[in-house]
């Protein structure tokens, strides 16, 4: 039974790997970072979830490949999965017992040992982990048992309950604003995470309505509506929808507002930079210089510095940086149209840096103030009122954003939208169907340009200064990563990726100093798992997964079928 | 009444004579086939007269028109179109859309127009996704619009890339080996299926093929080539009989001439 056997070890090589896991956030620092964070105050601490979620998530991985669904054989993969990365754990702690690994890897410190032997002595401590990992991975074979639907509402239970634990500072600052309503909900917090009534609660609550939800046939019940009434739905849940979205700032304060506002202007910018790469394919890794231009010529048009020119007001010099980073996206977009691919990501990337360079230099630092950068650049007014706070410049943002994406959706269903996607495809066919490669291509780069720019003069119009540092290499490849995460050429997506990639960094202040750590692990594992994104178009997940593949298991790559080389005749 | 005409047409890689001082006339509405073993520059002729490559020597003429040397796009809008030898379609983009990309010359709305999407531009796009529908149904892939190109059998990608290139309403087309890697059945299917494409559209249709029973059947005229340079002309009654044909196909001809390209590069 050679397939037998090697199913268990590939089980030990899943409990290798999850033990490797939890080692590696371990000695990043990340589950020491997250030590007091109580996600349920005093009993389990969010760097003990870092610790131990390794072994649920590779549990499951083994359980779900067990040659046989039987109960006994499952809680033997599982346990046996959680038991191997526990005993790597606990070798890693008796071996420091001996050896000082501090030398070499400065996160291996006391603290982190006695987070892993849960503040115990050594042998009870090692006891106390090794039953830990079992009972984890004894869980994810009993969870894996359920039923799909107990199953759907105990995963979800769960996962509020961590969010809410996790995030406690920010709910609680944002329900203190509320009066009345804050006693709602604060009795449940405890100082640090969530009480264990408190936890109880939700957990139950979350997990009934899951439950509930689940079982209800969602498109039984919306076929019995007739379409008015089915319309009617649609329009007033757009309607909370939108509501919601203008009452954001209102109801989460500055703080959240601040946060808000940056998301917007990345969210922005990706709508901008998803027409040139996921609509026409044109890898752009120089799109922050767009974004400089855009900042740059507001504050050069309306700070009231010495340096400045004309200092004209925010709504007159806003139009004039926008025609100047169309134009120099069309500049750009000139020499470069016969580049493809590899090629073209290099240009585009050192007209980036170009440009910082330029904004940097000696020469032009009677206008553009070198690296002091322009300050006091203008807020705009609308008349008796300055959008100064970042709560109403939150709305100047939102109206770009619904700008962008209304455009964006109307040329991709548009005869110029099937030209980009063609030129993507097969630029040399494209261009003996009759397509113009020059202005199509210009007018991606243009597009783009345009909404980067408009980020930019947000962005300047928000800080009030601009420097060249705001605009280095990082700014191009987080705006690329977003759309990634979110869905090449999937509108949806950007705001997805916005919200993932920039929005969460920015709420967990923890997380901050992981940020590109967790970036670049994100990155990996989406390529390799849902190279279609997160909230991916509609032809991207046929274009992946073949034929209407629903998310689950069965994410194996499409095999090429009916598509045979044509045999090679002249 | 010569729709296209190819004066002393040479096109040169590095040291190497791909098409050398090709002399061609195809009358309109005719069927006209060019031959030649493998490496003959065939499809490098293909190439001159849509524009990808630019000839070293000589013109062609498009209705009167010179057109050498003009970007590939401006010789699709005046009317000749193309399929390629390996099938070259949008593969992920829907049976509809490769075609609606087809119309590409006949489609007028701009950026402005997409975005405000102005009743001149929607009666514009309904209208081209009815044609679009329409051609389907001509190249006999109705109901199969939404599926992806790469999705669909051999022998419909072929019938689609026809229908991309018919989209653009041609007067010239150019169909490079359209038979290639088809069973007899599908063959015979596709030779009828280019006659139509004359007889019923007026299309004049300029083809390379390799399967001699398709061209012998098919073709008015055939020009044999080998090595670039052009070594017969005539009818299939004609080129059958030719000597130096036979010679570049068979015998001792492509010895020696492969020694000449040898000494070229």
């Amino acid at each position: 039974m050679k397939s037998k056997s090697s199913y268990w070890v590939k089980t030990l090589q899943n409990g290798l790997i999850g033990g490797g896991i939890s080692l590696l956030l371990g000695l990043v620092g990340m589950a020491l970072a997250f030590g007091k964070t109580y996600i349920i105050s005093g009993v389990i601490t969010m760097g003990q979830i870092f610790i131990l979620s390794p072994f649920l998530f590779e549990a499951f991985m083994s359980v779900r490949k067990a040659p046989s669904k039987k109960p006994s054989m499952l809680l033997l993969a599982g346990g046996l999965t959680g038991l191997v990365g526990g005993a790597l754990l606990a070798a890693f702690v008796l071996i420091g017992e001996v050896i000082n690994y501090r030398a070499v890897l400065v996160n291996a410190s006391p603290n982190l040992f006695a987070l892993l032997t849960f503040n115990l002595s050594l042998v009870t401590g090692i006891l106390v982990l090794l039953t830990a990992s079992l009972v984890t991975g004894l869980i994810a074979a009993g969870v894996f048992l359920l039923p799909e639907r107990i199953k759907a509402a105990l995963s979800q239970a769960v996962m509020v309950v961590v969010l809410l634990g996790l995030f406690r500072d920010l709910i609680v600052t944002v329900m203190l604003r509320w009066g009345v309503v804050q006693y709602v909900f604060l009795w449940m917090f405890a100082a640090s995470g969530l009480k264990i009534i408190g936890a109880l609660v939700i957990f139950v609550l979350i997990g009934g309505l899951a439950y509930w939800s689940k079982g209800r046939d969602r498109k039984a019940i919306a076929l019995k509506r007739s379409p008015r009434q089915q319309q009617v739905t649609r329009w007033s849940t757009l309607g909370v929808l939108g509501l919601l979205v203008l009452l954001l700032p209102v109801i989460l304060g500055s703080y959240f507002s601040e946060i808000l506002d940056n998301v917007g202007i990345y969210i922005l910018m990706g709508l901008g930079l998803n027409i040139v790469v996921g609509f026409a394919g044109l890898l752009d890794l120089g799109y922050v210089a767009f974004y400089a231009i855009g900042a740059y010529t507001l504050g050069i048009l309306t700070t009231t510095e010495a340096v400045g020119l004309l200092h004209l007001s925010f709504w007159l010099a806003s139009p004039i940086a926008l025609v100047i980073a169309v134009f120099a996206g069309v500049i750009l977009g000139l020499p470069i149209l016969k580049m493809r691919g590899d090629y073209l990501a290099i240009v585009t990337l050192g007209f980036g840096e170009i440009i910082r360079i330029v904004v940097l230099s000696d020469w032009l630092k009677p206008l553009l103030g070198g690296s002091e950068g322009i300050q006091l650049i203008g807020k705009p007014v609308v008349g008796p009122l300055v959008l100064a706070n970042q709560q109403q410049l939150y709305y100047l943002i939102l109206i770009g954003i619904i700008l962008a994406g209304f455009i964006s959706i109307r040329l991709k269903d548009s005869h110029l939208g099937r030209s980009w996607m063609a030129l993507r495809e097969d630029e040399d066919v494209a261009e003996a169907m009759g397509i113009n490669k020059v202005t199509t291509k210009l007018l991606a780069f243009a597009m783009g340009a345009l909404f980067s720019g408009l980020g930019g003069a947000l962005f300047a119009t928000k800080i009030g200064s601009v420097y060249p540092q705001s605009f280095s290499f990082i700014v191009s490849i987080n705006i690329l990563s977003l759309i990634i995460i979110g869905g090449m050429g999937s509108i949806p997506g950007v705001f997805v990726g916005g919200l993932a990639l920039v929005g969460l960094p920015l709420l967990l202040s923890q997380f901050a100093d992981f940020r590109y750590m967790i970036y670049g692990a994100v990155l990996v594992i989406m390529m390799l798992m849902k190279p279609e994104g997160l909230a991916p178009e509609a032809r991207r997940r046929l274009e992946l997964h073949g034929e209407e593949a629903g998310p689950g298991p069965q994410n194996e790559p499409q095999a090429v079928k009916n598509n045979p080389e044509a045999p090679g005749g002249d | 009444m010569a729709i296209l005409v190819s004066k002393k047409v040479t096109k040169r890689f590095g040291g190497l004579e791909a098409v050398s001082r090709v002399d061609l006339e195809v009358k309109e509405h005719a069927i006209y086939s060019i031959i030649g073993p493998n490496g003959a520059g065939k499809t490098t002729f293909f190439n001159c007269v849509t524009g990808f490559y630019t000839p070293e020597e000589g013109e062609i003429l498009f209705n009167g028109k010179n057109i050498t040397g003009l970007s590939p796009d401006r010789v699709t809008r005046l009317g000749i179109s193309r399929t390629y030898q390996n099938i070259r379609l949008f593969k992920n983009m829907t049976a509809v859309e490769n075609i609606m990309v087809g119309m590409q010359p006949h489609l007028k709305s701009g950026v402005l127009g997409a975005i405000f999407r102005d009743p001149r531009t929607k009666r514009e796009e309904e209208a081209a996704v009815e044609e679009a529908v329409r051609l389907l149904v001509y190249i006999n892939l109705q109901g199969k619009g939404d599926l992806l190109a790469k999705n669909l059998p051999y022998g419909e990608q072929r019938r689609l890339e026809v229908g991309r290139a018919l989209a653009s309403k041609p007067s010239l087309l150019l169909l490079d080996e359209p038979t290639a890697g088809m069973n007899p059945r599908e063959t015979q299917d596709m030779v009828g299926f280019i006659r139509r494409l004359r007889d019923d559209l007026g299309i004049t249709i300029l083809l390379i093929e390799h399967q001699m029973r398709v061209v012998m059947s098919i073709s008015e005229l055939i020009t044999v080539l080998d090595f670039g340079l052009k070594i017969a002309e005539g009818t299939p009654v004609e080129i059958q009989k030719n000597p130096r044909v036979v010679e570049a196909y068979l015998g001792r001809g492509a010895a020696s001439g492969l020694g000449q390209a040898r000494t070229a590069v």
